[in-house]
């Protein structure tokens, strides 16, 4: 069996191939060179080449997002992994199942302060799932395999392995994944029991409400029909966390949109006065609840997570459900189809009613304006010229563009849509675009980015450019970091403090100087072809699309505020309440 | 944060955790707590089973009810963790600390003093493991209530120097962890 012999490099690159590994996201640096050296003589695996650090760890969140696969990064020590922090704890924040490979001093020098060295798994630690410092060459090979393991297994997220360099060189012997045991086993059947108590729920209740987030996404593409079908069903209506669109086709009337704080107001006062809340795979986040002692006063609360850890965290829930999203959404549904229980029918069309009048208040709409471009109007072209289009990945960077993107473009499927949620991280969305390209070399990909966020990784533009990835940066360019003007103007008195960018390069010449395409569309009348020559075009491109400085995002409930308490526009700030309004300031 | 929390009873409660003894384990919990907010009022951890290669933590905490539950899921989700149990919660069990204990007496002082020190001691079943002229060192094995009562009963015979381990624990009964 001399073939199981082999250095710790070459092991790293067997391991993750028997991982399921084809893409690793990396730079390379002094403490992984004897990787790189394997890399080079083997043509399994293809490595990326990004431009800092921090660009590998999001473009392996949206390769890992937009396939259910766990991505893989491979960085440097030192600068190298502290480069990557900002990712692995956005991959932690989202539940991204993600492998970071970093290099280390080689082991003697641990301690040392020797050149490039960091404390990198104690730094790690907070911001990953897990982490390892592997200083013998025999625990290598299961030590990667149990890291693929524990960043699938449960409730997904980062798993960091930190590898000196003398293991690497050093001769150990190869096991594959099968010859390993792993101890870490999350629950993932829900208790029966607890079911047939939901469904006993549904059946009792007069205002039911879906409420449903990343983990049905996480759980993969059976959860999503079984909620679509659950949902069909019962006829109960369903909104979703920003992390969870796309899990129920926003085409369906029972969705309501995004709820929480630029959620729509259909959805936010459902949340607020439904009787019944049935969450299922999120995790009643601040962004969601708004003030969490008037979070959906009058309903009883069912909570479906495969982390036990996220109930009963920030609100008290009447039935815990722990267990897998998709598993839980089948036996719920298959209890109820043999159980011949029926939902109060005569309660539940009144609820729509309800509904309905709350819909027609058309809480996305805004002012038209011409030839000034509307951020909203831009989206309302771009979603029109993807229209039946099955192949669109939308990724986005974090401010108001993330935010309309989220209310005005339909998400049909999930996988779709790649954004920061938790961590809230600008920058995010071009290398998640790479990332996504990678994995679906002929899809479309969409950046949709704001000028400020952009500016933040950049780089990656020269990575799509030599990886020849056709993604479309679409940046809604108003000048400002948009969402810190719009709490400024709201909350800070108009004193705009260092949020106006008085000197922004030229999008059009920055892509061409990349070697990319650039377009720009300042009226009305440019925006619809500008977009069509965007989206033929055959390589990297930016659309810099000049939009209205000034507006802001609604429906929007300010920090501290209850969700009936929701803004439609500029006009409903309110003065009353000072102590509110102090409350929210406070809060983010 | 949580609702009506503010409002419910503070609790303290004794944990039992075994962990894989590999290093950082110690430093995960720790770093739990206080990125957390979590209080912890006494840890102790040793290797209790060697060839399975697992340690104990013993971890007395307090919160409300909701940060207790919030406490222990966040424990077990730690992959090097195996088991998490609730000893205040789950049944009777017993709990010891060791204090070590040095009185020292002022010089000159009189005899009476010595004595006391010595009847209250004996009182407690401490043992005396080192003594000089003007100081002796105790040994107390209790509940941290009797060590606590120890020590306010010899505060005022002496100047105290006080190292106490913080609390091992076991369920009472045949059930094991």
């Amino acid at each position: 069996m001399s073939e199981r012999r082999m250095s710790g490099a070459e092991m790293v690159l067997a391991a993750l191939a028997d991982n399921g590994v084809e893409t690793v996201f990396g730079y390379p640096g002094g403490a992984v060179l004897p990787i790189y050296d394997a890399i080079f003589q083997q043509n399994r695996i293809r490595h990326v080449l990004v431009r800092q650090e921090g660009g590998a760890v999001h473009a392996a969140e949206g390769y890992a997002r937009s396939t259910g696969r766990v991505g893989c990064v491979l960085v440097t020590s030192g600068p190298g992994a502290t480069n990557a922090v900002t990712g692995l704890l956005d991959a932690q924040m989202d539940s991204i199942p993600l492998v970071c490979i970093t290099g280390q001093v080689p082991t003697h020098l641990i301690g040392n302060d020797a050149f490039q060295e960091a404390d990198t798994t104690g730094i790690t630690r907070p911001c990953t799932k897990h982490n390892y410092l592997v200083k013998d060459v025999e625990q290598l090979a299961a030590t990667i395999h149990e890291a693929f393991h524990v960043a699938r297994s449960g409730r997904p997220g980062p798993v960091l392995i930190d590898l000196p360099k003398d293991i690497q060189f050093a001769t150990g012997t190869y096991r594959t994944p099968d010859e390993c045991n792993f101890s870490y086993r999350p629950a993932y059947e829900p208790e029966a029991a607890a079911i047939e108590k939901v469904i006993a729920m549904i059946a009792e209740a007069e205002r039911p409400l879906f409420y449903t987030g990343g983990g049905v996404i996480n759980s993969g593409p059976q959860a999503a029909t079984a909620l679509t079908d659950l949902v069909r069903l019962t006829g109960i209506p369903c909104t979703s966390t920003l992390m969870g669109l796309g899990a129920f086709p926003a085409s369906d009337p029972h969705f309501l949109g995004m709820l929480g704080m630029h959620g729509t107001y259909e959805a936010n006062l459902a949340t607020h006065g439904c009787d019944l809340l049935i969450c299922v795979g999120a995790r009643f986040d601040d962004r969601v609840t708004g003030k969490v002692s008037a979070f959906s006063p009058g309903s009883k609360k069912i909570h479906i997570d495969i982390d036990a850890s996220s109930i009963n965290k920030n609100v008290r829930v009447d039935l815990p459900v722990v267990g897998d999203a998709g598993r839980a959404l089948e036996m719920i549904l298959g209890s109820w189809r043999e159980s011949g229980l029926q939902v109060k029918a005569e309660a539940l069309a009144a609820w729509w009613r309800q509904i309905d009048k709350w819909r027609a208040v058309d809480c996305l709409a805004y002012e038209r304006a011409d030839p000034v471009i509307k951020p909203q109007y831009a989206l309302e072209r771009l979603r029109d010229a993807l229209k039946g289009r099955d192949d669109v990945f939308i990724t986005t960077e974090v401010g108001q563009h993330q935010m309309w993107a989220a209310q005005f473009l339909p998400f049909e499927k999930p996988n779709r849509w790649m954004t920061s949620g938790g961590l809230g991280t600008m920058g995010y969305g071009l290398p998640a675009a790479v990332g996504v390209q990678m994995a679906h070399p002929g899809a479309t990909v969409i950046d949709v980015a704001g000028e400020a966020s952009i500016l933040m990784n950049i780089q990656e533009m020269s990575t799509a450019v030599q990886y020849r990835l056709p993604v479309k940066i679409f940046i809604l360019n108003n000048k400002w970091m948009g969402m810190v003007r719009q709490w400024q103007e709201l909350l800070h008195g108009g004193r705009f403090s260092e949020s106006y960018t008085a000197a922004l390069p030229d999008f059009v010449k920055l892509a061409e100087a990349f070697g990319g395409t650039g377009l720009r569309a300042t009226t009305v009348d440019d925006l619809d072809e500008a977009i069509a020559k965007m989206l033929a075009a055959p390589g990297p491109v930016i659309l810099d699309v000049v939009v209205d400085e000034t507006e802001m995002c609604f429906p929007m409930i300010p920090g501290g505020a209850a969700h009936n308490e929701i803004m439609l526009r500029r006009q409903d700030r309110t003065e009353s309440d000072p102590a509110a309004r102090e409350e929210g300031m406070v809060l983010v | 944060m949580i609702v009506s929390g503010s409002s419910e009873r503070i609790e303290r409660h004794t944990l039992a955790v075994l962990v894989v003894n590999e290093p950082g384990v110690l430093a995960r919990v720790i770093g739990l707590f206080a990125g957390r907010g979590y209080n912890i009022e006494s840890l102790t951890v040793a290797e209790v089973e060697r060839d399975k290669g697992l340690s104990r933590i013993t971890l007395v905490t307090s919160g409300t009810r909701m940060i207790i539950d919030q406490i222990k899921s966040q424990l077990e989700r730690l992959v090097p963790i195996r088991r998490v149990r609730d000893l205040t919660e789950e049944g009777p069990f017993v709990g010891r600390e060791l204090a070590l204990v040095k009185v020292v007496g002022e010089t000159g002082g009189g005899h009476t003093r010595r004595g006391d020190v010595l009847r209250i001691a004996e009182g407690f079943g401490a043992r005396i493991i080192d003594s000089s002229e003007s100081s002796f060192v105790f040994e107390v094995t209790e509940s941290t209530e009797k060590v606590d009562q120890f020590l306010s009963m010899m505060v005022g015979l002496g100047r105290l120097e006080v190292a106490r381990t913080g609390i091992v624990a076991l369920s009472r009964g045949p059930e094991s962890i």
